[in-house]
């Protein structure tokens, strides 16, 4: 290990830190100065950033060949300490308000993320496990955070379960890899498939699906989505928040790695699979949320359906070529999508008394007693079912133009149709809203640090909606440097 | 330069900071935000003005400034904003006399419930037009066109609860796209031919010889310019205008002065390579705009309501920047706009002021009277517009609209120049036939409950400047030694247009021209003199000879009833056989049906999540079985 190595670290010994230390000061501080643990953590986490902004990145693989700091580890490791940092505004008053406070929460969001920033960055098939692993086992905790309600237990435990099952598959995809090429190394493995197959194809066949099988299942895509909708519904929902963005967004990023870079020569079998995994998660993800009334719900299925779409980006990464366009409009979409979903959830978060399950009549009325909530509400549900000026249409279109390009038109036709379904059920809500009166007044909790939250996504999203190239120029355009 | 991108900022940061928090400011803050962000843009155009002079001429064509919207590999779409001689014109006029309305309306609205809404739409408004002259391309002008079209759709109807505000307001846009119908088209025809809609590719390309067959120039250009019969008020579809007087009197002095209708005659002007290109749409724009001038001049002559008869005057004098086109004067057509600009912000922005001295609502010529000695200053200004639009000299109108005859007149179109002679003469008599009724003779209102007021200086002072303006404006059109400041301005612009009228070879001299319609504008003035003031009734065998044109011209042609019975009638006969046989049916049957579809899919679908562990684990092995069995298969 050199010190060049370190360097390109920081950003994730920095959040490696700042969670080992919020957890060793909850043990030395009083309830009530609980709020410092927040700070503390928001704090490493734009420190984290600001290394990341400043390393330089670093063409060789680090660390013995484990991981690297390149172009798409810094875009990555951005969008999570973003998530990451919005999320954690969201949860604020949220924790005190569901009488759940403890410092752990902070250090396992910290420590999530620390797995979703080493898995972006993984060079190794092992170190994508291994971050994997450290993204999953906080999330199993957080679910369960709600621990006197049954459905956040629920939540935990199917989670944990369905989890260790599809870890177990991709652990049994990269022995299979393993053992038909003799490496678990990405930068070995595209030049070896590259070159030729040798040995038994089959062996690595059912290696590729089964690591296909373990990264769909994190990303929620159908039919590996099921555990989504009811640990969304029964988790805290600033964690659900937090699950929902970062550790989809890690498992897109090692699906660019593995797939879009390690079996790039293999493109041409796995993105057939990639294709029909979208239309599925599409069709399903989208039609079921058309008859959700629970808005946690709801946002699962929004969630389940925009994994759909990221997949397009995906199955777009077909040639060297279009690996640019592709990787940067997948980037993007999770930027907006980033923005879009921790803004929608933290207005549920903001209209969520202590142990309430919100469902769509719950926001009746909203826009009579808090129009800024509500036009923010309007604002990420507009984004959501991609209508302009909000960066959700801008998103959209550049990954469909992208899958043109691929030559994938059904897959850009299909998303078209099915973000039509989805303008009914994204404006239904906004229909409770605006159109509805106010059934029962019910208090909405407006603290300062998740309404700015809520207020930096919506602005995000007009911005980036109104301006594209404001997040453009910052997503890197030619990403990998192919051996 | 640089800060042309402010011009268009912030007029609309005005309008959001207006339109979004306005309701929690104060009035006085309101009015600077939105006069403030206009006059700022004024200023940063006289400066882009003086960066465009300080070029030399044939510097000045190319597009300054460049800002890329989305630029990323295999995606790209510029909107770049075009600053040339010609726009710099046009934002001069929108921010400068935009300004001076913004001031007036803090004064006329100050009474208003709902100030910073209308605040709001006004910069949006300004924003708008500046968006549509700024633009470098079609599909940018289109935007901004569009965006022109629903600001004065909000304004109009303003104050929406009067039926006869909103029914404006619907007339006004729904006019404004029939015209926009064929605008697009001729768009999608322009893409088709050049493959692009950028100006100076476009322009650079129709100007190749032979590039360009003639027939599709013509084509081209004819539906382009249904679009500016649309926007700027012409025969067959200037009927919006008149009603568009529901709306507050500075939005009406906006729309006729600063922004929309000059939107037209502005496309026109950009677009005369492609005009050049094709004399048949030149004749047609010439005959149009000649025809336009002399129907709403005549129905003008009738007209008891003072807005009205201002409404169908700026009908009237847009057929002649119509006309000043089609007969390839663009720069005299230009001119023509500017200056009507400030005759006629002037003109309905003392109506205005009459209006508020009467009380706020009047607007009939018969109920006025006598209000000379009693609002002096509106009076005087009033006055001035009145004779400045009949085309008295030194005023400005008689500088553009003479200009206007003479290129007519040289470039051998001679009876459009008598049709437009002619409509000076009406122009003279209903200017000066308004002037008479409302200031002159006895008090007709009700002076028991009116007592009339002269208005406050926030309203005055852009009064003076616009009167200033009208007096002083012909210079920019007196030849100093072959120096015409802004034909020399304008003339790298319109480089390609031959000149065809200088040299004045032609039947009479242009001393003569200039001649004969001043004392056509003061035989008009001379009639109206003689019948409002001298009290002339004429004979009863000239009234009988008269009566059928006279009632003709009361019912303003009864244009508005022959196109409700032709078209609007059977439009509604057929869209409720529409609605109820093939829509509520065929239609809605098929949407409800595909929705009820996919509801019913949701629902089966859901059965999915049983909340079994052992069923989810089950999906999970049935993908990853799916997943193998396609690799063995392949």
């Amino acid at each position: 290990m050199t010190s060049l190595d370190l360097t390109a670290l920081l950003p994730a010994i920095i959040v490696t830190g700042t969670a080992l230390f919020v957890l060793l000061l909850d043990l030395f501080i009083r309830s009530e100065q609980r709020q410092w643990l927040l700070w503390m953590s928001l704090m490493g986490i734009v420190a984290a950033g600001v290394a990341n902004g400043l390393i330089p990145v670093q063409g060789a693989p680090l660390l013995q060949g484990m991981m690297r700091f390149d172009e798409i580890s810094k875009a990555f490791n951005f969008l999570f300490l973003l998530g990451c940092g919005l999320a954690l505004m969201l949860s604020a008053d949220y924790l005190v308000r569901q009488g759940i406070a403890r410092g752990e929460y902070y250090a396992l969001v910290l420590l999530s993320t620390l797995g979703a920033m080493l898995m972006a960055s993984s060079a190794d098939l092992l170190m994508i496990f291994l971050g994997l692993e450290t993204l999953s086992i906080p999330l199993y905790i957080l679910a369960t955070f709600l621990r006197h309600q049954t459905n956040s237990q629920e939540a935990g435990l199917k989670y944990f379960l369905l989890g260790a099952f599809s870890s177990a598959l991709f652990l049994y995809g990269i022995a299979l890899v393993y053992g038909a090429t003799g490496t678990t190394q990405l930068d070995t493995l595209f030049t070896i498939l590259s070159e030729s197959i040798e040995g038994e194809p089959l062996l690595l066949y059912a290696g590729v699906g089964l690591l296909l099988v373990g990264l769909a299942f994190k990303a929620a895509a159908v039919p590996f989505h099921t555990w989504a909708p009811d640990v969304y519904e029964g988790s805290p929902t600033s964690a659900t928040a937090f699950m929902a963005v970062v550790a989809k967004a890690a498992a897109f990023a090692a699906l660019l790695r593995v797939f879009a870079f390690a079996f790039l020569a293999l493109s041409s079998s796995w993105m057939f699979l990639m294709g029909i995994l979208a239309v599925l998660t599409m069709v399903l993800g989208n039609v079921v949320a058309v008859v959700q009334l629970n808005l946690k719900r709801l946002l699962a299925y929004s969630s389940i359906a925009h994994a759909g779409y990221l997949l397009i980006a995906v199955a777009s990464t077909q040639n060297a070529m279009l690996l640019g366009p592709a990787t940067s409009s997948l980037l993007f979409y999770l930027l907006i999508y980033t923005f879009t979903t921790l803004g929608a959830f933290g207005v549920v978060i903001l209209a969520e008394s202590k142990g309430e399950n919100l469902s769509l009549t719950d926001l009746s009325g909203l826009a009579t007693r808090h129009p800024w909530v509500a036009a923010a509400m309007a604002i990420f549900m507009i984004s959501l079912a991609g209508l302009p000026p909000t960066a959700g249409f801008f998103a959209k279109f550049y990954v469909f133009s992208t899958a043109i390009q691929a030559g994938e038109l059904g897959l850009a036709l299909l998303g078209v149709l099915t973000s039509v379904i989805s303008v009914y059920y994204y404006l239904r809500v906004v229909y409770y809203i605006y159109m509805r009166p106010t059934a029962v007044e019910r208090p909405v909790y407006l603290s300062p640090l998740t309404v700015l939250g809520i207020a930096l996504a919506a602005i995000g999203v007009l911005a980036l909606g109104i301006y594209p190239p404001l997040a453009l120029s910052w997503i890197p355009q030619t990403l990998f440097v192919l051996p | 330069m640089d800060l042309i991108w402010l011009v268009l900022a912030l007029p609309l940061l005005g309008s959001l900071i207006n339109g979004l928090l306005g309701r929690h400011l104060p009035k006085r803050l309101i009015g600077w935000v939105a006069c403030g962000s206009v006059g700022l843009a004024f200023l940063i155009s006289l400066r882009i003005l003086f960066d465009l002079l300080a070029l030399s001429p044939n510097q000045r064509v190319p597009p300054q400034t460049l800002f890329d919207w989305i630029s990323v590999s295999g995606l790209s779409t510029q909107i770049s904003l075009l600053v040339d001689p010609l726009s710099t014109l046009m934002i001069l006029v929108v921010t400068g006399v935009g300004f001076l309305i913004h001031v007036y309306s803090v004064g006329y609205m100050s009474h208003d419930s709902d100030y910073s809404r209308y605040f709001s739409w006004l910069n949006l408004f300004t924003f708008s037009m500046l968006v549509l002259v700024l633009a470098d391309n079609f599909l940018l002008l289109f935007v901004g066109w569009e965006l022109v079209g629903l600001c004065s759709y909000l304004l109009i109807g303003f104050w929406f609860t009067r039926p006869s505000a909103a029914a404006a307001a619907k007339k006004a846009f729904i006019v404004n796209r029939i015209g926009d119908f064929g605008f697009l088209i001729g768009l999608f025809l322009l893409f088709a031919t050049f493959g692009t809609l950028d100006y100076l590719k476009i322009f650079e390309a129709a100007a190749v010889p032979h590039a360009l067959p003639e027939l599709t120039a013509t084509v081209i250009t004819l539906l382009l310019f249904a679009g500016a019969v649309g926007k700027s008020a012409q025969i067959p579809l200037y009927v919006w205008l008149p009603d568009a007087m529901e709306g507050p009197t500075p939005v009406s002095a906006l729309i006729h002065a600063a922004t929309m209708v000059t939107a037209g005659v502005y496309m026109v002007a950009r677009s005369h390579d492609l005009y050049m290109l094709a004399p048949f749409s030149m004749n047609i724009v010439a005959a149009v705009g000649a025809v336009t001038a002399l129907m709403a001049a005549s129905i003008a002559l009738v007209n008891n309501d003072i807005k009205r008869v201002l409404a169908y005057s700026t009908v009237s004098q847009l057929g002649y920047m119509f006309l000043a086109a089609g007969v390839g004067a663009f720069s005299a057509g230009m001119f023509h706009l500017t200056s009507h600009a400030f005759m006629k912000a002037l003109l309905f922005l003392a109506a205005g002021s009459v209006m508020h001295a009467l009380g706020g609502e009047e607007t009939d010529m018969r109920k006025m009277g006598g209000l000379r000695k009693v609002i002096p200053w509106t009076w005087g200004v009033f006055l001035i517009g009145a004779l400045a639009m009949s085309g008295i000299f030194p005023l400005v109108g008689f500088f553009s609209k003479d200009l206007i005859l003479e290129e007519a007149f040289s470039n051998d179109y001679v009876a459009l120049w008598l049709i437009g002679l002619f409509t000076a003469l009406l122009t003279a008599f209903y200017m000066l036939r308004a002037y008479f009724l409302t200031f002159h003779g006895k008090p007709r209102y009700d002076e028991k409950a009116v007592h009339p007021h002269e208005s406050p200086a926030v309203m005055l002072w852009p009064l003076r400047g616009l009167a200033a303006l009208t007096i002083i404006g012909g210079i920019l059109w007196i030849s100093w030694m072959g120096f015409t400041p802004l034909n020399e301005f304008l003339s790298p612009v319109f480089a390609g247009v031959a000149e065809g009228g200088r040299e004045h070879t032609a039947a009479l001299s242009e001393g003569a021209l200039i001649a004969i319609s001043l004392l056509v504008a003061l035989a008009g003035i001379g009639i109206a003199w003689l019948v409002y003031i001298r009290g002339f009734q004429p004979g009863e065998a000239l009234r009988k000879t008269f009566r059928p044109f006279y009632t003709l011209l009361e019912g303003k042609y009864y244009v508005d009833e022959l196109y409700y019975s032709v078209i609007v009638q059977p439009g509604r006969l057929l869209s409720q056989f529409l609605a109820t046989v093939f829509d509520l049916r065929l239609l809605d049957g098929l949407v409800n049906g595909v929705g009820a579809l996919i509801d019913r899919a949701g629902g089966a679908l859901r059965r999915v999540e049983s909340g079994y562990i052992r069923n989810y684990a089950a999906w999970v092995l049935l993908g990853t079985l799916g997943i193998l069995i396609y690799w063995l298969m392949r």
